[in-house]
């Protein structure tokens, strides 16, 4: 095996750390955890300006899914916010592979140029990892549609520019069936957001769609086709898209602190700094994995299921054990004087839950790995 | 950037699994016990020409993982390593066996619970400053263990002594071993996983399969991705080391590609995962699971048994944090005050 990276793929990523270097600031992180909107337009554009995103979007662009990868896990790896521009960049390849020349038209230049940013419309207040029984529903009147109902989780839908929105377009189908997926522009008359903070301080929203009406020309994909795009989706994101590396800015702040400390000297702080590490590093690996799969014209699904369950699993354990070792002082926010870590330790604390919830909860995954991995039976109690 | 097997190594890895499913079944791993040594076994292997080959510390990886899947009661890390080091064709015929001691002799010269060290005619590992072999006639039996493997206590100055080089060469050598260890714990918790699978879709309670019950398939389902993590690192440590080592440990960019430090995080990795996949394999066949007719007992118990051998695995995770963060290691903070 060969775990070394082309050149070419070294010179990008020199290039993605120097524009990350130069606009994720402590400022830009400031703003970030005061206004509770995780994403750096400056950062996406600079990227954007450079060319680099127009070359990782997936199924489109020419450094696609190792570029993909590394660009996602640099970003990823700095602590930069990168949510928002990959739900953008994703739907911007589902775009390119489903969507209309007039789509194509809108969507993709907006996104590669680092402006446009678009949510995600799939869970619903009931409909979470049993999706396809959402009750979002979208009717024929003539020759609109008028869409009616609410989503839950649309991160960013105060600053997107577009949801993609999966509705019920036919209810005598079979669930999965009758689900049609929309581009929708967020100021469509009717659609409502409203702001649901969380514990880790980034802001998510709940949308209502109030007798919203649309043209054909904001269907994407086949009508009742809906699912299928989302496995498009899917398909793009392949598990390399970020969220695997969350342990790697933990254990920078959290070594700096144990030597800013002294605490560094303790042989039980080495120890789980060190198990850490290597957590981390399996994490990487296993991200390396899936982007390789996709770029050898494999499907890493069930890989990227092992990779996030593994990832996301440590994370909370490591955050867990170095807020322990942090003792009163991981009790302390980002800012307050004293704070182990200038208060990282406790923002990790905040955020690690999350990460076996959101994307695919852990659960969902293990069945996953059980059903299509280990060939148990479907039907479990 | 390439992971997969090269198609060499695809060649060697079904040679290797058909050759131990035949000769190693656990019929043959039975036999063994409580030595851990089978010379039938031995001997097949040395006509495989394993010994002495060309093969790469990563082909050798491929080798290993599937003597691992069937706990094969041979010295397999031990004698390919040492055979490296010694390049005798006594040792490459399999005439001659190697150990390999992991851990220094002690004050009075004697390497305690040496890998091998039962059977083995010279033994190769770290006496004060050096690292030396020594021939002399093995015991031909040892303390009863858990693992069922082949370890005894052997002088590392009373025989025939050949000065083989400093402690860097020994670190050189015990990195191969940590690796060839990890390789075989990887084939052998992926080995009980299997088993493990096996048995729940077998096993009816309550009129159906217990591995219908998501209680057990979870726990299942926690293993696959760290066993393919483990096999992974153990691959990429091998690659550094065949590469003649070297390598960063830029901690702060999650990129380590130093051989020695990517050799120990295999080494407790593997372990790691190899113990957690034993034990929930094992309680998923209930009692029977602990009944000896049963043979998920054999990789429990080596699974502990080939990883302890090395020490306290907190003393390889602190080794471990000396190299990550050098500036703060303990040795390094005592010479600068």
């Amino acid at each position: 095996m060969d775990f070394t990276l082309a050149p070419a793929v070294l010179a990008y990523r020199e290039r993605v750390r120097s524009i990350i270097a130069a606009h994720h600031t402590p400022q830009t992180e400031h703003h970030q955890h005061t206004s509770g909107t995780f994403n750096n337009p400056a950062l996406n554009r600079a990227l954007a300006a450079d060319g680099l995103i127009e070359r990782a979007v997936p199924g489109l662009g020419a450094g696609d899914p190792i570029e993909l990868w590394v660009l996602f896990n640099e970003m990823e790896k700095a602590g930069a916010p990168l949510d928002a521009l990959a739900m953008a960049v994703m739907i911007a390849g589902v775009v390119q592979h489903v969507g209309t020349d007039a789509q194509k038209a809108a969507v993709i230049p907006a996104v590669t140029s680092g402006g446009a940013l678009i949510c995600l419309g799939y869970s619903e207040p009931d409909a979470g990892s049993d999706l396809s029984a959402l009750t979002t529903r979208a009717e024929r009147d003539g020759s609109e549609w008028v869409i009616n109902g609410a989503k839950m989780w649309t991160t960013m839908a105060h600053e997107a520019r577009w949801v993609i929105l999966l509705a019920r377009t036919d209810a005598s189908l079979p669930r999965h069936q009758g689900l049609t997926m929309f581009l929708i522009p967020m100021d469509t008359p009717g659609v409502r957001v409203d702001p649901v903070h969380t514990m880790a301080t980034e802001r998510t929203n709940a949308t209502f769609y109030d007798d919203v009406r649309v043209g054909d020309d904001c269907v994407l994909g086949e009508v009742n086709g809906g699912w299928r795009v989302m496995g498009v989706a899917l398909s793009f994101e392949r598990g390399v898209m970020g969220g695997t590396n969350p342990g790697v800015p933990l254990l920078r702040h959290t070594a700096a602190w144990a030597q800013e400390s002294g605490r560094i000297t303790e042989p039980a702080v080495r120890e789980k700094l060190a198990r850490v590490a290597i957590d981390n590093h399996v994490a990487a690996l296993l991200t390396q994995r899936s982007a390789w799969i996709a770029a050898s014209g494999g499907l890493p699904g069930l890989e990227g299921s092992m990779t996030k369950l593994f990832a996301s699993e440590s994370y909370q354990k490591a955050s867990r054990w170095f807020q322990e070792m942090a003792g009163a002082e991981g009790l302390l926010q980002l800012l307050q004087p004293g704070a182990a870590a200038h208060g990282w330790i406790e923002y990790d604390a905040r955020h690690s839950p999350v990460t076996t919830i959101y994307g695919g909860t852990s659960e969902i995954n293990r069945n996953n790995i059980a059903e299509r991995h280990l060939g148990l039976p479907r039907m479990r109690r | 950037m390439e992971l997969a097997l090269s198609p060499d190594q695809r060649v060697l890895l079904e040679a290797f699994e058909q050759f131990f499913r035949r000769e190693s079944a656990p019929m043959v791993v039975r036999r063994a016990e409580p030595l851990g040594f089978d010379a039938e076994l031995w001997a097949a292997l040395a006509t495989m020409e394993v010994w002495g080959s060309d093969a790469s510390l990563s082909d050798l990886c491929v080798i290993g993982e599937m003597a691992g899947r069937s706990v094969a009661p041979v010295p397999f890390a031990e004698h390919a390593v040492a055979s490296r080091v010694l390049g005798w064709s006594s040792l490459f015929s399999g005439e001659s066996i190697a150990g390999f001691s992991p851990r220094p002799a002690n004050e009075h010269g004697v390497w305690s619970v040496v890998p091998a060290g039962a059977v083995a005619d010279v033994i190769v590992g770290m006496d004060r400053d050096e690292f030396v072999a020594l021939v002399s006639p093995p015991p031909m039996a040892g303390p009863r263990n858990h693992a069922s493997a082949p370890l005894a206590d052997r002088s590392a100055r009373l025989g025939e002594l050949s000065i083989l080089g400093t402690r860097r060469d020994f670190d050189r050598a015990c990195a191969e071993w940590k690796v060839l260890t990890a390789a075989m714990l990887v084939g052998l918790a992926a080995a009980a996983l299997e088993m493990g699978v096996e048995y729940v879709q077998q096993r009816q309670q309550f009129g159906v399969p217990i591995g219908a019950f998501q209680a057990v398939q979870h726990a299942l389902a926690d293993l696959p991705g760290r066993i393919d993590g483990a096999r992974l690192l153990t691959h990429q440590a091998a690659a550094a080391l065949d590469a003649g080592g070297g390598g960063i440990c830029d901690v702060a960019n999650n990129d380590i590609t130093d051989a020695h430090a990517l050799a120990s995080m295999a080494f407790v990795f593997s372990a790691d995962i190899a113990a957690d996949s034993t034990a929930r394999s094992l309680h998923f066949h209930g009692g029977y699971g602990f009944a000896e007719e049963y043979d998920i007992q054999l990789y429990y118990r080596r699974a502990r048994g080939w990883a302890l051998v090395l020490g306290d695995p907190t003393t390889e995770y602190l080794a471990l944090a000396d190299r990550l963060w050098p500036d703060d290691a303990p040795a390094r903070r005592a010479a600068g005050s």
